[in-house]
């Protein structure tokens, strides 16, 4: 595998245990990432998008097939060593924000540095970085409850970006959000991508998004459907 | 690091903490003071068995068998010399024991009749008033409880009737000179006490005793003969075997109060858990391990019990030294149930009391903590994340 693929996948199958039955969420798919993408997997509601991006973060299984995330075979790696690679290398984005409700700003920002036994002083001046980049500082102290859904998905990619991972997950991040957070919220992660080479993966059936993705995988019933390249996307350039 | 955490959750959950950690802490005040007030019952117990009854200890006949009322009719003999050189030098006091029937208001009692030395002034019990002047009416000093039952008051007269050294029947009228307070039972149900020289006359025993009870600072004795020797705790050996027949009683209301303050620690973590499961899937998903997260709660889970400790020794300590001081006002007389209680107890809170309470309610509270959190680590975090629990 080159250096710069992020993630492969072959032959991916994903079921569920439903009743004494299975449900087919993925199959069939095959899949590469090469670093510093800004990709999208673009579907219906149901079409397996958060599945495939909780296999890619080593939150589910596969059920058949091989997945190889940032060097690490994730299929035969236990749960530690995939909380690890999580834990260093990846950034995790959700729709609902996932925030910390009782830590404000700066700890909730702080929480993978301290995880990462990153020392005080050195997450300090990080925790102060990533709150600057999304354009936080003035609300550093404040609680989620004090702040917009803007904010508070705002904080949610400070917190994915403080230990400047190699690759983030973000699962209809702007679904909460009005079109200008959306806007806004996108063009920090555009400006993420091309400053820091960090690799985006996107779940989402939002036109907004789409707008800025440079690849958009569609996905349709578990399945790949369509996989194009976007020489130059309607938004994000810089 | 975890510590860290698990301090910023606590704190961060502000009033909420707070309720958990006042709820604890009333169940950590709880054990603690009933403990406090059933350790300050027993030794209240013995203080007033000691006071009142057994003094330094004594020297029995060597038939005298107090469980065994038959035995009184043989138990009696001159105290040997040493024993009665005691005696003379107020360092102990005689008591010549037999059964006798009492008839007060027509009804027959049998009783035990103890003539007592009335210038004593070893044991607690106001034999003085057996000095007062009755015109040949045998003086008689009883217990308030033994009053109640039988319905005599001070200057009744009455009937008493027993059998003397020569197993003749004999009986006279008795008056009540005085009724004592007292809080032991053993020296006021079912006890008459008259003046040891009447009784020595009415039993024709001239000069003898039953048993000798000698101070607690006089002499050892050479030669005993063949009276023997009761130390102290062989003389509290029945009081030591009541309290150790209420030791159970004692550990099912420990037990309850324990699995009332585990029950609201459990119940809490359970909540705890089920209420931030998302947390956890979010947790999980910035990399911390499962075996991680369940150590953080467990953690929240015991320094929520230290919390209840600090707090309960800031509120509750006030609390603890005022009743230590000034005791704790009783509402029913116990006495009356044939137990030795005060009327005002005056709990005992030893260091003791506090580490091993503090030590195992940490202990139970730990477990209690870890157990709910245990789920944690068979959550999918998919399913957490999605604020499922299974
Ligand atoms: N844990 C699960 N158990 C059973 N079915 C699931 C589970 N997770 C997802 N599914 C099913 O898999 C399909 C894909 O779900 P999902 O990946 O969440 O879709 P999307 O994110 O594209 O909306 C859906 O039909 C969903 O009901
Ligand atoms: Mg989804």
């Amino acid at each position: 595998m080159s250096n710069n693929k992020v993630v492969e996948i072959q032959k991916l199958l994903k079921q569920f245990p439903v009743g004494g039955d299975f449900f087919t969420a993925l199959s069939d798919i095959n899949f590469e990432l090469e670093k510093a993408e800004f990709t999208g997997l673009v579907g219906p509601s149901g079409s397996g998008k958060t599945t495939l991006l909780n296999i890619i973060g080593g939150l589910d299984s596969p059920t058949k097939g091989t997945i190889n995330v940032l060097g690490m075979e994730l299929g035969s790696a236990s749960h530690n060593e995939r909380a690890f690679l999580r834990k260093t290398k990846m950034g995790f984005i959700f729709q609902s924000y996932n925030l910390l409700p009782v830590y404000t700003v700066f700890e909730n920002v702080e929480l993978p540095l301290i995880l990462n036994k990153v020392e005080s002083k050195e997450r300090k001046r990080l925790v102060t970085q990533a709150v600057e980049w999304v354009g936080l500082s003035d609300k550093i102290d404040s609680r989620p409850a004090q702040l917009s859904g803007g904010e508070c998905q705002r904080t949610a990619i400070a917190r994915a970006i403080v230990h400047e991972p190699a690759l983030i997950l973000a699962d209809e991040p702007t679904a909460n959000l009005d079109a200008k957070n959306s806007h806004q919220i996108m063009n920090i992660m555009v400006r993420l991508n091309k400053e820091l080479n960090t690799s985006f993966i996107f779940a989402t059936h939002d036109e907004k998004i789409m707008a800025y993705l440079r690849r958009i995988v569609h996905l349709e019933d578990g399945q790949i459907v369509k996989d194009e390249i976007i020489e130059n996307p309607e938004m994000g350039a810089i | 690091m975890l510590f860290h955490l698990a301090i910023k959750n606590l704190i961060g959950a502000g009033i909420r903490t707070w309720l958990n950690v006042f709820v604890t802490a009333v169940s950590f005040f709880m054990i603690i003071f009933t403990s406090g007030m059933y350790d300050g019952m027993r030794s209240h117990a013995k203080q007033v068995t000691i006071d009142t009854e057994v003094a330094g200890g004594a020297y029995w006949h060597p038939k005298y068998d107090p469980l065994d009322p038959f035995s009184y009719e043989d138990a009696h003999g001159i105290p040997p010399k040493e024993i009665h050189e005691l005696i003379q030098s107020n360092d102990a006091f005689s008591v010549l024991v037999s059964q006798a029937s009492i008839y007060p208001n027509g009804r027959m009692m049998p009783v035990m009749m103890k003539g007592i030395e009335p210038n004593q002034s070893i044991i607690n019990l106001p034999t003085q008033s057996l000095l007062t002047h009755t015109d040949d009416l045998i003086p008689v000093l009883i217990g308030s409880g033994m009053a109640k039952y039988t319905q005599l008051k001070v200057g009744d007269t009455f009937a008493i009737r027993w059998l003397d050294a020569n197993r003749t029947y004999d009986a006279d009228e008795g008056v009540i000179v005085a009724i004592m307070e007292t809080e032991n039972f053993k020296v006021d149900m079912g006890t008459i006490w008259i003046p040891l020289d009447r009784a020595q006359t009415m039993l024709d025993m001239e000069k003898e005793a039953t048993y000798i009870t000698f101070s607690k600072k006089s002499a050892t004795i050479q030669n005993k003969e063949n009276w023997i020797y009761r130390d102290v705790n062989y003389l509290m050996r029945d009081m030591e075997a009541m309290i150790k027949a209420d030791e159970p009683g004692a550990q099912i209301m420990y037990m309850i109060l324990l699995a009332l303050a585990g029950m609201g620690i459990f119940n809490s973590q359970i909540l705890s858990i089920f209420r931030r499961r998302k947390e956890i899937g979010t947790l999980m998903a910035l990399g911390m391990t499962r075996s991680r997260v369940v150590t953080l709660f467990t953690l929240e889970g015991g320094m929520n019990a230290f919390f209840a400790l600090i707090m309960t020794l800031i509120l509750g300590g006030p609390v603890f030294i005022y009743f230590a001081l000034y005791g704790i006002p009783l509402p029913i007389d116990y006495s009356e149930m044939g137990l030795i209680v005060a009327k005002r107890l005056i709990p005992v809170y030893t260091m003791g009391l506090f580490v091993s309470t503090t030590l195992f309610i940490a202990f139970v509270v730990l477990v209690l903590s870890y157990l709910p959190s245990r789920r944690i680590a068979k959550m999918k975090p998919t399913d957490a994340l999605r604020g499922k629990i299974n």
